[in-house]
């Protein structure tokens, strides 16, 4: 029974992946999910399979995003049915495969939870990254781990923008949790940046097995106890969870033949999270100038100058923030 | 008998700067596109400026810079030596091998006296190395004495000159092309991003850069001074697994972005993803730098070792033109006393 009016069950999480590699250059999460892979001790938790998964393993032996098309946006309806075997190119057929390992997509058989590892050369910190603002376990995941790495933060940016969305590796599952961690250049592994991710994912791990078992063992229950954290009957109360929304993607100002005119504004680079208001400075042309925001409110970008989305039309993401609700949540 | 004396050099009529040479090495890459407009602009508005030294500007791996990699097939900053450029070329030969010998007949030929007098390559850096030049020499002047004009010029970044101790007939990059030459390293910089503050910084080091080489063709006496320089020492690489060969341990972060902060032995190098750490095992105290480069990876180094010494430079000024003649037919070089 419940303590709570709209607690929402949900069934136990016992199958979760951690992708590493769905960008072969993004090299913390392929780092770690090599090193679990030999080792998995780490990764084990009470009652979950956890399965380490290399995404792309062809570009991750050439260290390049992808080889063919970009992994991370292949995921669509039309790609996971498409006909064709060999002649499809390498990473539509790679989701092919990802789907009947670990979907099919939407199905009651598909994993409970993936883990998607990547990297940014953009300053964002540590980032979760949400595809529905109704995933009542993932906003209650998402939670704990803010509340388990206090003082340090990890921010919460919310993709549900019916345009901008895009079908993720981790969208397979019926919890897709995406962790982007930066800044760190391609095919660079920095070792801050790398235990930031181990870290995140170890309390990742915990919740579920809190939310599978209780708190099965001491550590779990004085790091309950540090935190603060209610947590009664095997049930997590409702709580709030600040989010950013995304609201647009932003070009790079180009000329009449589409080369970029402009770069990210030194005020700008490195400001991800930061208020951009009306008026302050956006870009600097290679001779100079200065170009401004024009926008009509304040807005919170992030994603500023990420090295892969040049060719994707994208200096930064606008988001705004927003506080969303969390209902309690159990298990069935 | 002067007491300083002063070193005549022959004039630098033609200076190459060369942008993309890798191409996801953004700031050149977007620098030399700038220039090429402006030099265009200068041509349509016939700007008669009075042309003392003339610029080439070129993007070096035109494929590679499409395609935002480093390179196609093959690192064109080693495909420089005199037998790669002087050997046959077979119907598979890779890109960059081709690259090379059109940039050698545009910029040389490599040891004749058609070549260009300067080559400034420009690069980036994922590690924090701030603006270096890198030569082949601690004793060509014009490259020390333009190093000294760009220090001397701004204190917005930190400047370091770096010697690559390689004799001349093993000379494998770019810059070895030009009767002189050096990269212009900047860093940190993401390889496939160009950021505001490293361009801007690559802009100021080229435009002062042919600043000096204007000032150095006047005729006035570049008075003396020293240098300190980094010769390099060794590389080390990354502990790996002895099977698979792959990386067991990251740069530990008491060293990650410390270039040229001076290691001394029992410092901290890596951290393992156990958690341990590998300390520097070398005897003497050396400066650290291509600190964590991404490309380095490939090439099995993750930092490279320096010597730092002062190095004096004598003043000089550029041949008078009879000086220049003399020196041709071989009465006598005034070069490097």
């Amino acid at each position: 029974m419940s303590a709570y009016k709209n607690s929402v069950c949900f069934n136990e999480a016992r199958r979760v992946a951690i992708f590493g590699g769905t960008h072969g250059n993004e090299m913390s999460g392929v780092t770690l999910v090599n090193l679990w892979v030999k080792n998995s001790a780490e990764i084990q938790r009470k009652g979950v399979e956890t399965k380490p998964f290399i995404a792309n393993p062809k570009a991750v032996e050439k260290c390049t995003r992808y080889v063919d098309t970009d992994l991370n946006r292949a995921f669509s309806p039309e790609n996971l049915s498409a006909p064709g075997g060999d002649d499809l190119p390498y990473e539509v057929q790679r989701a092919q495969e990802i789907n009947r390992i670990f979907g099919p997509k939407g199905s009651p058989e598909a994993y409970d939870v993936i883990f998607d590892l990547h990297n940014t050369t953009s300053n964002m910190g540590c980032t979760l990254i949400l595809e529905s603002s109704k995933d009542h376990f993932n906003l209650q995941m998402m939670n704990y781990i803010k509340k388990a790495i206090t003082p340090a933060s990890c921010l919460v940016l919310l993709n549900e923008h019916p345009l901008l969305k895009y079908s993720t590796s981790r969208s397979v599952a019926k919890h897709p949790v995406g962790l982007e961690v930066g800044p760190q250049p391609q095919g660079v592994l920095r070792s801050n940046i790398f235990e930031a991710m181990r870290v995140i994912l170890k309390h990742a791990l915990d919740f579920i097995e809190l939310f599978n078992e209780g708190p099965v063992c001491n550590t779990l229950e004085t790091l309950l106890a540090e935190m603060e954290y209610k947590f009664i009957g095997m049930e997590f109360p409702p709580c709030t969870v600040e989010v950013f929304w995304v609201s647009e993607r932003i070009d790079y100002p180009r000329d009449a033949n589409g080369n970029i005119i402009a770069m990210v504004h030194p005020n700008l680079q490195d400001c991800d999270w930061e208020p951009l208001n009306p008026g302050d400075p956006m870009f600097q042309t290679f001779d100079g100038k200065t170009i401004h925001y024009q926008g009509s409110g304040t807005v919170y970008p992030t994603f500023i100058n990420e090295a892969a989305y040049y060719e994707k039309q994208q200096a930064f993401v606008t988001t705004r923030r927003e506080t969303l609700v969390a209902s309690a949540i159990r298990k069935a | 008998m002067e007491v300083d004396k002063v070193v005549c050099l022959p004039r630098l009529s033609r200076v190459a700067v060369c942008g993309g040479t890798h191409g996801n090495e953004l700031s050149g890459v977007y620098l030399v596109r700038e220039l090429l407009k402006e030099e265009k602009k200068a041509m349509e508005e016939e700007e008669e400026e009075e042309k003392p030294v003339s610029v080439v500007l070129v993007l070096s791996n035109p494929w590679a810079i499409q395609q935002c990699r480093r390179y196609v097939k093959t690192d064109l900053n080693r495909c420089f030596t005199h037998a790669s450029l002087n050997g046959p070329l077979s119907d598979s030969a890779p890109y960059e091998l081709i690259r090379s010998k059109e940039l050698n007949t545009l910029l040389g030929p490599k040891g004749s006296p058609e070549a260009v007098d300067l080559v400034c390559d420009l690069h980036n850096t994922t590690a924090n190395m701030g603006l270096c030049l890198i030569a082949y020499s601690d004793c060509d002047w014009i490259c020390l004495h333009t190093f000294k004009h760009l220090q001397a010029s701004t204190s917005n970044i930190p400047m370091r000159y770096i010697h690559f101790d390689v004799p001349k007939e093993e000379s494998y990059s770019l810059d070895s092309v030009g009767k002189h030459g050096f990269a212009m390293e900047i860093g940190p910089q993401p390889h496939g991003v160009v950021r505001s503050n490293i361009y801007t910084a690559m802009k100021f080091g080229v435009q002062h850069m042919l600043d000096w080489v204007r000032f150095f063709n006047s005729g006035t006496i570049i008075e003396g001074g020293f240098v300190d320089v980094f010769t390099m020492v060794k590389h080390i690489d990354y502990p790996r697994d002895s099977e698979t060969h792959n990386i067991i341990a990251a740069i530990h972060p008491q060293l990650q972005d410390r270039d040229f902060c001076l290691l001394h032995p029992e410092d901290p190098l890596f951290q393992t993803f156990s958690g341990e750490t590998l300390r520097y095992k070398g005897k003497e105290p050396l400066y650290p730098f291509f600190i964590n480069e991404c490309a380095y990876y490939e090439k099995g180094i993750a930092l490279s070792l320096a010597r730092k010494r002062r190095v004096m430079i004598p003043a000089i000024r550029v041949q008078t033109e009879q000086e220049q003649q003399a020196s041709e037919q071989g009465f006598g070089s005034e070069e490097e006393e």
